[in-house]
């Protein structure tokens, strides 16, 4: 288990007497794009939370290349190559989209507060390849054209990709996207699909945390099913469509109650 | 730096160099123009801690007085060169401020404040206490002024002594603005959680501002001390800590200029109010709370704002 790429391995999280996941085991494939599915409260925003260290477990592990993380801090974390996007955007106010994509690559530049102060060669070079390489992920994310407004003018759909552009100027092995298109119409949609499928050709696994049901089926390489903290279900898309416990899930169970 | 910055900065140049011919070399006018430098050198630090890394230092002035006691203790009592001095007492803040902050920033909320007033009570106790080389409540005289091969450096040549450090500190702290560091600062800023998830140690980056504040204070300290020759630990207690923290407050927290703009405002306010005597701390009060009701981004973003909303009804 531990030799693969992301795994979990029970994986409880309680918040008081409130348990949001319950033992997960969970793992993740190189260069795959893994799904995470489930009704609200299930657990997904909380997975995410603990593999980049915003949450510590109540129990169990988190390995990522065979390092373990969780009690790592999350800038630590983000070190070893590991990015995300948030649930309700988190772009950075007063900061322009490019700079907002410029900091991403916060770790991939070494000048200090010295080096800044005093604007060294080795400082300004830095500076210049940190503007390109940011300009370069705004172009494959088509915002190119919005880099020097302030990324909050932005409208959703454009913030949402400019979170992931943020995410990308990382370098990360491992994206982490949660609810990406939730808000997008759906000819956006459409468009998120294709540029989700165009990072994991540039070798970025992705796990995907998604309300969109065509978007999940349509590129996911293998999905798990989360409800009340547990995996209910886990496989490629077809296999998940037609679950009966995956199903009941979504639909209430029969005889629970639910209006026809 | 933007462009706006380098017409700010000639423009700054330009009047602290024509100043002493301005004032026919008054040497009333140049010194309060040499106490607004060193002013502004402190809260240049303190504006980048408070509107960058988001924390309050309640005890800058006894960083300050760390400058100020280091020059003066090393050039009287052990006869250092000053620049030697100088630079004891940037190495003695930087220490002071680097225990202080560093269990202090890992915190969230207000402990720095605290932590700030707690270290600023210590150190004016020591200036105090520690008589044989303080001089104790008596104070510290005699300190020399600044030479160079034998002359001294007073009046005019020391006010662009004072403003030539102010300035290279200006432009350091603009370039540290507008780099990798202050991009995390102001990141730190807008979503702490998301800057962590970015890569960004926000503790590491806001204990590095922390520490650079507390160093230009001592800078300002030590020309302080030569200048005026004479040092008492009064000069550096609480009641300073919180001049400074209103001079930036005054001017304006979202850009280094508007702690410039309000040293300036507070440092000759009293100057000139000192005309009404008895009413001088009346009419002062009136106007700090004034500009806190009424503007309070602090004065140069109230400035902006009017002179936004009158282009917008011309247009």
């Amino acid at each position: 288990m531990i030799s693969d790429f992301l795994s979990l391995e029970g994986l409880e999280k309680t918040f008081g007497g409130l348990r949001a996941l319950g033992g997960l085991d969970l793992s993740v494939r190189e260069g795959l794009i893994k799904s995470v599915i489930g009704p609200n409260g299930a657990g997904k925003t909380t997975l995410f939370h603990l593999i980049t260290g915003i949450l510590l477990p109540t129990k169990g592990q988190v390995y990522f290349c065979g390092r373990r993380l969780d009690g790592l801090k999350p800038h630590e974390i983000a070190g070893l190559g590991i990015s995300r996007t948030f649930q309700n955007v988190e772009l950075f106010a007063h900061m322009t989209a490019l700079e907002n994509v410029m900091l991403g690559r916060h770790r991939r530049l070494r000048a200090g507060i010295f080096q800044a102060g005093l604007r060294l060669a080795g400082m300004r070079r830095e500076e210049r390849e940190c503007r390109e390489r940011a300009i370069e992920e705004l172009r494959f994310m088509g915002l190119a054209e919005k880099a020097a407004l302030d990324a909050l003018s932005l409208p959703l759909g454009e913030q949402k990709l400019l979170e992931i552009a943020r995410a990308l100027a990382t370098e990360p092995k491992l994206l982490l996207l949660d609810e990406p298109a939730a808000g997008l119409n759906p000819r956006d949609t459409a468009q998120l699909s294709e540029t989700i499928l165009r990072i994991r050709e540039r070798g970025i696994t992705i796990l995907l945390v998604e309300h969109d049901m065509n978007l999940v089926m349509e590129i996911s390489d293998v999905v798990s099913v989360l409800n009340y903290g547990r995996k209910i279900a886990e496989g490629p898309p077809r296999e998940i469509q037609r679950n009966p416990e995956v199903i009941a899930a979504y639909l209430g169970e029969e005889g629970n109650g639910a209006p026809a | 730096m933007k462009k706006m910055d380098r017409i700010a900065l000639f423009f700054l140049a330009l009047a602290i160099g024509v100043f002493p011919w301005g004032v026919g070399g008054n040497q009333y006018f140049i010194s309060l123009l040499v106490f607004l430098g060193l002013n502004a050198i402190a809260t240049m630090g303190l504006s980048l801690l408070m509107g960058y890394a988001g924390q309050i230092s309640l005890g800058h002035a006894a960083f300050f007085g760390v400058g100020a006691y280091s020059s003066g203790i090393l050039t009287t009592q052990y006869g250092l060169p000053p620049l030697l001095a100088f630079f004891v007492g940037i190495f003695l803040s930087a220490l002071i401020a680097l225990v202080v902050g560093k269990p202090t920033l890992r915190l969230k909320g207000h402990y720095m404040a605290v932590a700030t007033l707690g270290i600023g009570e210590i150190l004016y106790i020591v200036f105090n206490e520690v008589a044989p080389l303080t001089g104790g409540p008596s104070g510290l005289s005699g300190i020399p002024p600044l030479a160079v091969g034998g002359v001294a450096i007073e009046g005019t040549s020391f006010l662009y002594l004072v403003w030539g450090v102010a300035f290279l500190l200006l432009v350091f702290s603009l370039n540290v603005i507008n780099s990798r560091v202050g991009r995390a600062l102001r990141a730190v800023h807008g979503s702490e959680r998301a800057a962590n998830a970015m890569g960004v140690d926000a503790a590491r980056y806001k204990l590095q501002v922390f520490v650079l504040s507390a160093v230009y204070a001592s800078m300002a300290g030590s020309l302080y001390a030569h200048f005026v020759s004479f040092i008492s630990p009064n000069a550096f207690g609480l009641m300073f800590s919180i001049l400074l923290l209103m001079m930036v407050v005054v001017g304006g927290t979202q850009t280094i200029w508007g702690a410039l703009l309000g040293t300036g405002i507070l440092t000759l306010l009293p100057e000139y109010l000192r005309g009404l005597e008895d009413f001088e701390m009346m009419v002062y009060g009136a106007i700090l709370l004034s500009v806190l009701l009424f503007m309070p981004q602090g004065v140069l973003e109230g400035i902006r704002r009017i002179g936004t909303r009158r282009k917008g009804q011309v247009a």
